[in-house]
């Protein structure tokens, strides 16, 4: 194993503990899905795109839409360790007067490109992002991560159709396929039969991966980076819901629940061990 | 444009989004499949590096502007007046009032100026609608020449906004170089007997019954309050003050449009009374837009009757 790629693994085991740590001190929250979705954005945040914490505004950055805003503790861990914030803020979530709002706030938080917490939206408001990027001239990209349960919504697909009519090679669709949503099972709750086969119908150059196998995860951003070809991307990429704590993992009912203190112990004590 | 010619005030709006997108290369518009009806042709071929078409997809439109607006392009996005505040309405809460960006809602067709088209396609309901979202800015120009100034004052001031335009022909009341300011309401006409506050194409029917009552002796302001959010509620205190007897007209439900917010001020001024003409909280049906005005009470002659008898 590299070491590009153990870093990575010891960022992303850093990044789930905060995002624990703060879902336990703020009795709220989404420990599930921030959980699914740690490593894809410890690989955004900290290998793949270009941001500046001290210039959260930098227009040239490369932006990242967080479409399941509820996993936002997972987000805010990694803007609070790269320093677009102090780090005692990560312990203010769902706090009165917080810029760490339950769902992201652009106008509240360094480091937020769009406010997103309403399903779907996140998806489209990055495609215009990506549009104003190609309209422009730059060489900044554009990611954006969804659930798969967030799939049911008929906007991300409005979206991809856009992302396809506009040729937008530098949007980057990423789905954080759990297999699960707030009801249950996505299977049962609304099947998605081949997200992978719908999205490629759609005119998305696809890349499906372990989406806990750090080295999967740079080996497609590696290859989605040098393919300019008018395409845009999809990532799809399987996760586990709960991933590295073994009473949470595949289970609905961690989706949005706190941890109390015994729970929040073994959790932290697990994800150490790992 | 000479005064009393019929032009639609989505002319207006067509027309002028071309010249300020000329001088600003930031302005876009985003079209959802029914540019042509909203006059949007001529945007789209001169401009065709500022314009975006997303299909019948109003959701997308909004949203998208919205992330076109976080690079600092000004989208307006187009669609008729029913889908631009309800289809797109989340979109509009969640990623333009909230965010607090700088994005325009154009819309043509509001009220009941698609009247043949039946019900599905009038819009009653979404000055009201919008107006409830903390941030927005609410818009209805009354003629071409106020369309065309209150679209470059949209383009100049940052914030999200709300334009309301229609579909049929009405006549220019203002001349070229009258002023406007959003949130400041235009006084037409002063007197001292009845105030009459009208907004968009009801604004000439405002008039008409002016004219009409000075000839039975009774003498009424008219205004036309083309911002209905922020309501000028400096314009509105002076007819609580001054005259007291107020009748606000608009094509537009009378549940939360412009006669509830001019309700809200009057019953918190505690005095004055307001009679409101508008669209009677019902659906309308395929009929002549002159008709269904009719049905409503959304005429000349209501509006001199209220002024004589309703207080």
């Amino acid at each position: 194993m590299n070491e590009k790629v153990s870093m990575l693994k010891e960022k992303a085991k850093e990044l789930r503990k905060t995002a624990l740590t703060m879902i336990f001190e703020a009795q709220s929250g989404h420990p599930g899905g921030s959980l699914s979705s740690a490593d894809i954005v410890t690989a955004l945040y900290f290998s793949e795109m270009h941001v500046d914490p001290k210039n959260p505004q930098w227009p040239d950055r490369d932006r990242f839409v967080l479409s399941k805003g509820h996993v936002c503790p997972i987000q805010y861990a990694a803007l609070g360790s790269l320093g677009f914030f102090p780090e005692e803020v990560l312990h203010t979530l769902r706090q009165e007067g917080s810029m760490l709002q339950g769902h992201p706030s652009m106008l509240k938080c360094p480091g937020i490109d769009i406010s997103t917490g309403s399903l779907g939206q996140g998806a489209s408001c990055a495609v215009g992002m990506a549009l104003a990027g190609k309209r422009d001239h730059k060489d900044y990209r554009v990611f954006t991560l969804l659930g798969d349960g967030e799939m049911d919504e008929g906007i991300v697909w409005e979206a991809m159709m856009s992302a396809n009519r506009y040729r937008l090679d530098n949007f980057v669709m990423i789905v954080d396929n759990n297999g699960l949503q707030l009801d249950g099972p996505c299977d049962q709750i609304m099947p998605h039969i081949d997200l992978s086969a719908k999205a490629a119908a759609f005119g998305f150059e696809v890349y499906d991966i372990d989406g806990h196998d750090m080295q999967q995860i740079l080996d497609a951003f590696d290859k989605i980076r040098a393919a300019k070809n008018g395409k845009p991307k999809f990532i799809n990429a399987k996760t586990v819901k709960g991933k590295g704590v073994d009473f949470m993992e595949n289970q609905v009912s961690w989706h949005g629940t706190a941890p109390n203190a015994e729970q929040y112990a073994d959790a932290i004590a697990q994800i150490d061990r790992s | 444009m000479e005064k009393g010619k019929m032009i639609a005030t989505r002319d207006g709006f067509g027309d002028e989004i071309v010249e300020v997108g000329k001088e600003n290369k930031d302005i876009y518009v985003v079209d959802v499949d029914i540019g042509k009806s909203c006059k949007t042709a001529k945007f789209m071929k001169a401009l065709p590096e500022q314009y975006v078409n997303v299909g019948i997809a109003e959701q997308n439109g909004a949203a998208l502007s919205a992330g076109l607006a976080t690079t600092g392009k000004i989208p307006f996005v187009v669609t008729y007046a029913v889908f631009g505040s309800l289809r797109m309405c989340e979109m509009i809460r969640q990623e333009m009032c909230y965010t607090n960006l700088n994005v325009k809602i154009a819309c043509s067709h509001g009220g009941v100026t698609p009247a043949n088209d039946g019900a599905s396609h009038q819009a009653i309901e979404d000055l009201g609608v919008l107006r409830t979202i903390p941030n927005i800015t609410v818009i209805q120009p009354a003629d071409y020449v106020s369309a065309r100034k209150l679209v470059r004052a949209a383009a100049e001031t940052y914030g999200p906004m709300y334009l309301r335009f229609t579909r049929d022909a009405v006549p220019v009341i203002y001349d070229e170089d009258q002023e406007f300011t959003i949130g400041k309401a235009v006084r037409l006409r002063d007197g001292k007997d009845v105030a009459i506050i009208a907004i968009g194409d009801t604004v000439r029917l405002a008039l008409d019954a002016a004219r009409e009552l000075e000839s039975k002796g009774i003498s009424a302001r008219v205004l036309d309050m083309h911002t209905l959010k922020p309501l000028d509620n400096e314009a509105v205190d002076a007819c609580i003050n001054d005259i007291g007897k107020i009748i606000t007209v608009e094509d537009h439900n009378i549940i939360n449009g412009l006669g509830s917010a001019v309700c809200e001020r009057t019953a918190e001024a505690g005095k004055g009374k307001v009679v409101r003409i508008g669209i009677q909280d019902c659906f309308g049906q395929s009929a002549p837009y002159e008709r269904l005005l009719a049905v409503n009470g959304i005429t000349v002659e209501n509006i001199v009757e209220k002024a004589m008898k309703g207080f």
